[in-house]
């Protein structure tokens, strides 16, 4: 069986919206992939261009921002 | 706040009323719940879901829904088998938080109020009704609401559209309009107003889950009134939605289909099959209005709603007792809110004598200072087994050991508990913690509560992060335990990482001017400040013209029958009589400057050489220009005398003379308007139509009043004047824009030709009058939104802060609006909106301050270079450019500021940061998460 792709994920997440439907997430129970590490910022306005070079550099295979 | 609570009586007079209250027993504990929600898990007895209209199961112990407020279970006696049998009690040792509780039994408060809102919102449809449409003769004929539950993706179907038949998804589908509403039938006489909107968005969403699904709504008019509703119908148009007006006479079972027969205009008979046939059920009163207003001694409507009037539409006919929402009149969402906020208003300006009585303040122990030293201790939460039934805890808690700044770590069953909250404090004291990093659930919920901790405990309150490994990580990977240990360990070490860089943010407040300014003197103007001045604060009421009164002074009487003029009078008076009121009469806004709280206006009076200039202070500013008629082209309007407006039909009605109401009239709806000249709908024009025949059949009854619609909009209420002109001989006929109605002459006479669609010929009038219904334009939002970098829509409406939830405030903090610079709106809108607005505008006024949150963005000087790259990137208008020392520099308004962080990542010199997210904090969180060589040596090794 060949080994399955697990890539790590690196996420910025708008407090207002995307980290609220991650929460809303959790209380409804629906289950995803635990691939996902988060960082909550008040605005993904917040997020410069410099933070996803850096998590690439870091070793992130993707980067995901909800907002 | 009271749930689970039926109100029973209420005693006594404004500013001292006695409300008895009937708290029902939940038999959970609110204060220790957590929200867990094990003990759904356990229960053991099914219960039918009535959040979810019944469409699936839950339990007795439950809670209605994720966000239900407060995210507190409780026990359904109906159904629970301890409660009904005295048996059970499976959940009592499985609540780890120890909630349970059997005991509780009902108990009553009198409860001391000064005023009463009444919100009791609207009831259901009966089913006797729902089943003239073949409701429950067959599972596929499904209510408006049980659809809505049906394509919500958290609902009981996660969104999936299906026949309850066979399961299969349907491929047609129906929506009957006006089920309930609009029928006399069932004494509904009225328009439910929000029914065609819904059905538009349900058909949009069952559209985007499928776009193979084939979708026909059945109408008698289209009435999507509403600011910008029209374009939501243009859109359901555009992807394929078919409308049809019909009148749907039956729905069939017909083999595993349905069949619904119904009728043309033009009297053709037709049969389609669908899969599935939803009904758009209307708002009908509240299920016990009637004992609502027995309680309250308030008057009901015809139709069981609260008796209000026009120009008092939140007043009921009991003093003290306001009323908000949908028990005053079907209504929407925006509307809902504008009313809330206008009854909390016209509550607060009841009890202006009672405002600070009874507050308590709480002091907090003197922040400690820092020390350089950083001393992390990191608490990781079990939630009872929420979080350790999945994520090893202490394993997490273990991994923290050798992280910098770490001083301590522990572990708690519920961290949020009463003595973890001690616990916590004692913790702080004993390690000389300075920075707190808690493992638990989500600081969207949490963090006020261990802010509060902190601040007992002498620390600031900015010194805690919060790492979420409930809500977003044990519970959404509760098949992979170790991964979701995995995750939990790295997103503590990142959140260990930022708070290393955490430092104590000053709590900042700034003063507010007690006084408001508003600009515009018509009704919108008038009344909010009077609002305002009722509350007790000064007001500038800004008119540009010469006198007060705005277009309430072109109208004669309104469709409920007031006389306008008289109201008018009286309103001019109140605010002339109001020593708080200052008016200003030609005057004009010409610049304004500052930000909520502290704002500074020039403002110019008079003209020519008298013209002056004065600057005036004040913390907030209602926006209420108005608007005005639209004089459309094509329609020989102000060409040919015997062609008016409806505002100048009525003027003429209301005159003398004695041909006022000539023998024969055509109207003409939209014209103008809906995709004419203008592309919207402005709301008010059918029921002037309505109104200004009416009177001309009241004057001259046997006048010929032909209406040509395109769709009548007689909503709400007014529905009843329709359908009264229809019984006197009015005759209404719709047209199509693609064949508008048209106006010419011919010598000296007067022609109007359109398409009877009834009677499917072309028709050829001569009316001694026509009477076109013109649209609204706003006036005065494209300067005031210059001066106040405030967005307007396309149509140059103002554009509100949050269309649904903060629909009378602007995105710029401190600035409401209010009347038709909203958007076009009848009288009674108008109003609630006006007092909605003057209420919000009270808010820092009554508060004296504007508390700042300390994550605001605070601007280097030192390395900016002037660029205002953020200024003019701030959705917010919370940047300024100032000059220091003959240097351009940008420099934050804190209490406009929302703390999004868009110009610290844009600065070009990282001259910005954003308290509790600097540049250095998110950079070594990044570096955290990428800091992952230990673990993958442990996997080698």
């Amino acid at each position: 069986m060949s080994e399955q792709y697990n890539p790590r994920i690196l996420g910025f997440l708008c407090n207002w919206c995307c980290y609220a439907a991650a929460d809303a997430a959790g209380v409804s129970r629906f289950q995803y992939p635990p691939n996902l590490r988060t960082i909550r910022v008040m605005c993904t306005g917040r997020v410069d261009p410099a933070f996803i070079f850096r998590g690439f550099i870091e070793g992130a295979d993707g980067i995901f921002t909800g907002g | 706040m009271l749930t689970n609570a039926d109100f029973l009586s209420l005693e006594g007079k404004p500013g001292d009323f006695t409300a008895k209250v009937r708290l029902r027993p939940r038999y959970i504990d609110a204060d220790s719940c957590t929200a867990c929600g094990l003990c759904t898990q356990y229960c053991p007895r099914h219960h039918v879901d009535d959040y979810n209209e019944g469409l699936s199961l839950t339990r007795p112990i439950h809670i209605d829904y994720a966000q239900a407020v407060p995210a507190t279970y409780y026990i359904d006696p109906e159904s629970c088998l301890h409660l009904q049998h005295d048996t059970c009690q499976i959940c009592v040792p499985v609540c780890q938080s120890h909630a349970i509780n059997f005991d509780q039994k009902p108990e009553e408060l009198d409860l001391k109020v000064g005023a009463v809102i009444l919100s009791p919102g609207f009831g259901k449809i009966s089913e006797e009704t729902l089943e003239k449409y073949g409701y429950n003769r067959h599972p596929d004929i499904v209510t408006s609401i049980e659809f809505e539950r049906m394509t919500t993706a958290s609902g009981p179907f996660m969104g999936e559209v299906k026949c309850f038949s066979d399961g299969r998804h349907p491929k047609r589908l129906a929506f009957i309009q006006c089920v309930g509403s609009r029928d006399l039938g069932c004494n509904n006489g009225y328009c439910s107003s929000v029914c065609c909107m819904y059905s538009i968005k349900e058909a949009l969403v069952a559209k985007e889950h499928d776009p193979e699904v084939d979708i026909t709504i059945y109408y008698m008019d289209i009435r999507t009134q509403g600011k910008e509703f029209d374009k939501a119908r243009e859109r359901a148009e555009a992807i394929g939605i078919k409308f049809v007006r019909a009148r749907v006479a039956d729905v069939t079972p017909w083999e595993n289909r349905l069949q619904l027969t119904y009728s043309t205009l033009d009297g053709k008979h037709y049969f389609e099959p669908y899969d599935m046939v939803v009904l758009s059920v209307g708002l009908e009163s509240p299920r016990d209005a009637r004992g609502i207003a027995e309680k309250t001694g308030i008057d009901l409507n015809r139709y069981d709603f609260c008796e209000t009037s026009t120009f008092a539409p939140l007043t009921t006919s009991r003093d003290g007792v306001i009323v908000a929402g949908a028990f005053q009149g079907p209504k929407d969402i925006p509307e809902s809110v504008t009313q809330a906020s206008a009854a909390a208003g016209i509550a607060a300006g009841m009890l202006t004598k009672q405002r600070g009585q009874g507050i308590v303040h709480k002091s907090y122990p003197e922040e400690q200072p820092m020390d350089e030293e950083v001393r992390i201790g990191v608490f990781v939460c079990h939630c009872g087994i929420n979080i350790s039934s999945v994520v090893d805890v202490h394993n997490v808690e273990e991994s923290t050991e050798d992280m910098e700044g770490v001083v301590y770590h522990t572990d708690s069953l519920y961290s949020c508990s009463q003595d973890a909250q001690e616990v916590l404090k004692d913790k702080i004291k004993e390690h000389n913690l300075n920075r707190v990093v808690i493992a638990a659930c989500s600081p969207r919920t949490h963090e006020p509560l261990f802010q509060e901790t902190l601040k007992d405990a002498g620390l600031n309150r900015s010194l805690i992060e919060m790492v979420n490994i409930r809500d977003q990580c044990s519970w959404v990977h509760a098949n992979e335990p170790e991964a979701a240990t995995d995750k939990s360990r790295d997103l503590v070490r990142m959140a260990v990482a930022k708070a290393r860089g955490m430092k104590p943010l000053p709590e900042q407040t700034v003063p507010v001017t007690p006084r408001a300014m508003v600009v515009g003197g018509g009704i919108a103007g008038m009344t909010a400040a009077l609002s305002i001045a009722d509350q007790g604060f000064e007001t500038l009421l800004l008119e540009k013209g010469k006198t007060l009164g705005g277009n309430l002074g072109l109208l004669n009487h309104t469709l409920a029958g007031d006389e306008t003029a008289k109201e008018l009078k009286k309103l001019v008076a109140r605010v002339q009589k109001n020593k708080k009121i200052s008016v200003a009469t030609e005057a004009e806004l010409t610049a304004i400057s500052g930000f909520i709280g502290n704002y500074a206006s020039v403002i110019s009076t008079g003209s020519g050489k008298k013209k002056t200039e004065q600057t005036y202070d004040h913390g907030t500013v209602v926006l209420a220009t108005g608007g005005h008629e639209h004089r459309p082209g094509g329609y020989l309007l102000d060409k040919n005398s015997k062609v008016m407006t409806q505002m100048e039909l009525e003027k003429r009605l209301a005159g003398k003379a004695k041909n006022r109401a000539p023998s024969s009239v055509v109207m003409i709806q939209c014209a103008g308007s809906r995709g004419d000249d203008l592309n919207y709908c402005s709301k008010v024009c059918c029921n002037h139509a309505v109104k200004n025949a009416l009177q001309i059949k009241e004057i001259n009854p046997d006048s010929q009043v032909i209406v040509l619609y395109r769709d009548m909009r007689t909503y709400g209420y007014a529905e009843d004047a329709y359908r009264e002109a229809r019984l006197k001989g009015v005759v209404f006929i719709p047209y199509e824009i693609a064949n508008k109605p048209e106006v010419y002459e011919k010598g000296k006479t007067l022609h109007v030709k359109f398409f009877d669609s009834i009677m499917q010929e072309d028709m050829d009038l001569t009316p001694d009058l026509v009477a076109l219904s013109v649209g609204i334009v706003p006036e005065g939002t494209e300067e005031l939104s210059k001066l106040l970098k405030a967005p307007l829509t396309n149509d140059r409406f103002f554009l509100e802060a949050h269309v649904k939830l903060r629909p009378v405030e602007l995105p710029v903090d401190g600035v409401y609006v209010c009347g038709l610079a909203h958007g076009p709106k009848p009288l009674d809108e108008t109003i609630a909106q006006a007092q909605a607005a003057a209420a919000k505008a009270a808010i820092p006024l009554v508060k004296g301050f504007v508390s700042v949150a300390p994550i605001v963005s605070i601007v280097d000087e030192e390395q900016c270079i002037g660029c205002s790259l953020c200024a003019s990137l701030c959705p917010y208008g919370a940047i300024e450019m100032i000059k220091v020392d003959k240097k351009r520099k940008a420099r934050t308004i804190a209490a406009s500021c929302k703390a999004c962080g868009i110009c610290a990542s844009h600065c070009p010199t990282f001259a910005i940061t954003m308290g509790g997210f600097t540049n250095e904090q998110i950079n070594s969180q990044i570096s955290a998460f990428g800091d992952v060589g230990e673990k993958e040596t442990a996997e080698v090794s």
